[in-house]
């Protein structure tokens, strides 16, 4: 690297450190860049509060999926954030060290299964034991809450594990001396403490939930419709993209990065609150 | 009407334990479940040969290169930008406006779902620089997806580097590009490693970035020019639209295997890393 100089290496680390914000630049550019015509020539208002979706006629109204990601988020975060924070709790409050050391990277490991296997195990396992026992067609909002809530759980548990631990043990060790049980020093204490971290964790998880593809296009039906119950089929605005990108041409696929301008705007959202709330967390 | 503190622990206990129990009970089932149904189709025959009737027969030969050639395109292309800004925002720079917006930015890049990737990539790379579906498209597409992982554990793994080492090397008269190359990044190299192996993990497994910027074609690749099916996508495609169940659990089991194997590798040296340095 002599040929360059410190300087011209300076340089180049320089340049090379805007990668990432260079890269969602561009995401953000080519995203916008394709729906967001689209949006402004077809009236914002009847693109995201109709509920007529004929591509075919060129009817394009994503209330419908907008509700069903809504409600499928929803229900995965009723699901996956108390276990995934009462998972925490135990492992941290309640549980030896040694233990928590081996539980949690385990569960951080199963956060590599990949979401299509998730979805399978909706379609093969979930589907036909709701479809035995409540009736319905089985996929279903219940069945991607389910999935969706089980998906999360490695990162609601793993990020609140991590807020938990940075509780400092003198508040703990003051509580258990003026008497209180490990339990009342938890409620009290622990969770009031590090109560930033956790919300981090499911606002990063509810993030995760509402982009997530294919475990949603295997076990939710793909009806669209707004659903009038947990039974109902319905399809969330990413399996609209995906189940259509494949064959959609023109207006229609214009349409469809529309939905994406959509979900990309909810997305950053929630980021950028996520991010707010862990930066609280870390003063 | 009060309930003395030890009832309320005890049952605390209980359901915050059954609650844990629960958790980790549904999440290995889910890979006892693969794994039970998946094995017996498993075999180095049906690993190398290629498949026929669409998957319905034969084996996953050509989805496997892609799954080799994906995650390796991503990283030879997202490990130098994503150490070099690990670098930068440790060594070259003090915390500023500068290094909060790349830590922004990058922490907005982790969290955009693969779907959008995939639509990004397919109009960025695939249409308007015209590289069509291919390897590249989609290798291109999983770099930008995984930068986040490289450049949050590179950061992690460089600032766990003594300070003190950089001040021998200092004192020695070395400059700081000789610090960095001969003293910082050699110590924090198996840092850096857990990240790239998380990284091609993540790729392993991803579907939707990948359908539509690298394709689904079933033919051997032979330059990366060639679309190609990777064994996420080929899975999808299984069971979706009901082609073979018995492969799908075959091809399930294989991918299983293949993520849960990197990534434990990562952990592994994370935690040799981590032992030797405290």
């Amino acid at each position: 690297m002599n040929l360059v100089g410190e300087k011209g290496v300076q340089r180049i680390f320089q340049i090379i450190a805007f990668s990432s914000i260079a890269a969602l630049a561009l995401i953000a550019l080519f995203i916008l860049a394709e729906g967001l015509p689209f949006i402004l020539h077809y009236g914002p208002g009847q693109f995201l509060l109709s509920s007529d979706w004929q591509p075919q006629q060129g009817r394009f109204g994503i209330f419908p999926m907008m509700v069903a990601s809504l409600w499928v988020t929803l229900g995965a975060m009723l699901i996956g954030a108390p276990l995934g924070v009462a998972g925490a709790v135990f492992l941290t409050e309640f549980c030896p060290r040694p233990v928590m050391r081996a539980v949690k990277p385990t569960i951080e490991l199963l956060a590599g299964i990949p979401s299509v296997v998730y979805g399978f195990i909706g379609v093969m396992v979930l589907a036909p034991l709701i479809r035995a026992q409540w009736g319905g067609p089985g996929l279903s909002v219940l069945a991607g809450a389910i999935i969706l809530g089980i998906m999360i759980l490695p990162t609601v548990m793993s990020i609140s594990i991590d807020a938990l631990l940075a509780v400092p043990q003198s508040y703990r060790e003051g509580s258990l001396a003026l008497g209180a049980t490990v339990w009342q020093t938890t409620r009290m204490v622990t969770l009031v403490a590090a109560r930033s971290g956790i919300a981090a964790s499911i606002i990063l998880a509810m993030g995760r939930a509402v982009g997530e593809t294919m475990a949603v296009i295997m076990v939710a039906g793909n009806a669209v419709k707004i659903p009038l119950s947990p039974l109902d089929s319905v399809r969330t605005m990413t399996a609209n993209i995906a189940l259509e990108m494949s064959y959609a041409t023109g207006i229609h696929r214009q349409a469809l990065f529309a939905t994406g301008v959509v979900l990309f705007l909810m997305i950053m959202v929630l980021n950028t609150i996520a991010s707010r709330v862990m930066r609280r967390a870390g003063r | 009407m009060r309930i003395p503190p030890r009832y309320t622990h005890r049952a605390a206990i209980a359901v915050l334990g059954a609650a844990t129990l629960l958790t980790v009970a549904v999440l290995v089932f889910i890979i006892v479940f693969v794994l039970n149904k998946g094995l017996p189709v498993l075999s180095l025959s049906f690993l190398f040969t290629n498949p026929q009737d669409m998957g319905r027969a034969g084996g996953i030969l050509p989805t496997l290169v892609g799954t080799l050639a994906l995650p390796l395109l991503a990283i030879v292309i997202a490990t130098p930008l994503g150490v070099g800004t690990a670098v930068f925002l440790t060594e070259y720079t003090q915390e500023s406006a500068t290094t909060m917006a790349i830590r922004f930015g990058t922490d907005c890049l982790a969290g955009i779902p693969s779907i959008i990737f995939g639509l990004f990539g397919y109009i960025f790379f695939v249409t308007t620089l015209r590289m069509g579906w291919s390897i590249l498209s989609g290798g291109l597409t999983l770099a930008f997806m995984i930068l986040p992982t490289i450049i949050r554990t590179s950061e992690e793994a460089i600032r766990a580097v003594p300070a003190s080492y950089r001040e021998v090397s200092f004192s020695l008269g070395a400059t700081r590009w000789q610090t960095v190359r001969k003293v910082v990044l050699p110590n924090a190299l198996p840092g850096i490693v857990t990240g790239v192996m998380l990284g091609i993990g993540r790729s392993i497994g991803e579907t939707a970035a990948v359908i539509f910027t690298a394709g689904a074609s079933l033919r051997m690749p032979h330059s990366i020019f060639d679309s190609v099916r990777t064994m996420s996508v080929h899975f999808y495609i299984l069971a979706r639209e009901g082609i073979s169940s018995q492969n799908a659990y075959g091809t399930a089991a294989a991918l299983i295997i293949s993520v849960l194997a990197v990534n434990l590798a990562a952990y592994w040296l994370m935690n040799r890393y981590l032992a030797r340095r405290s």
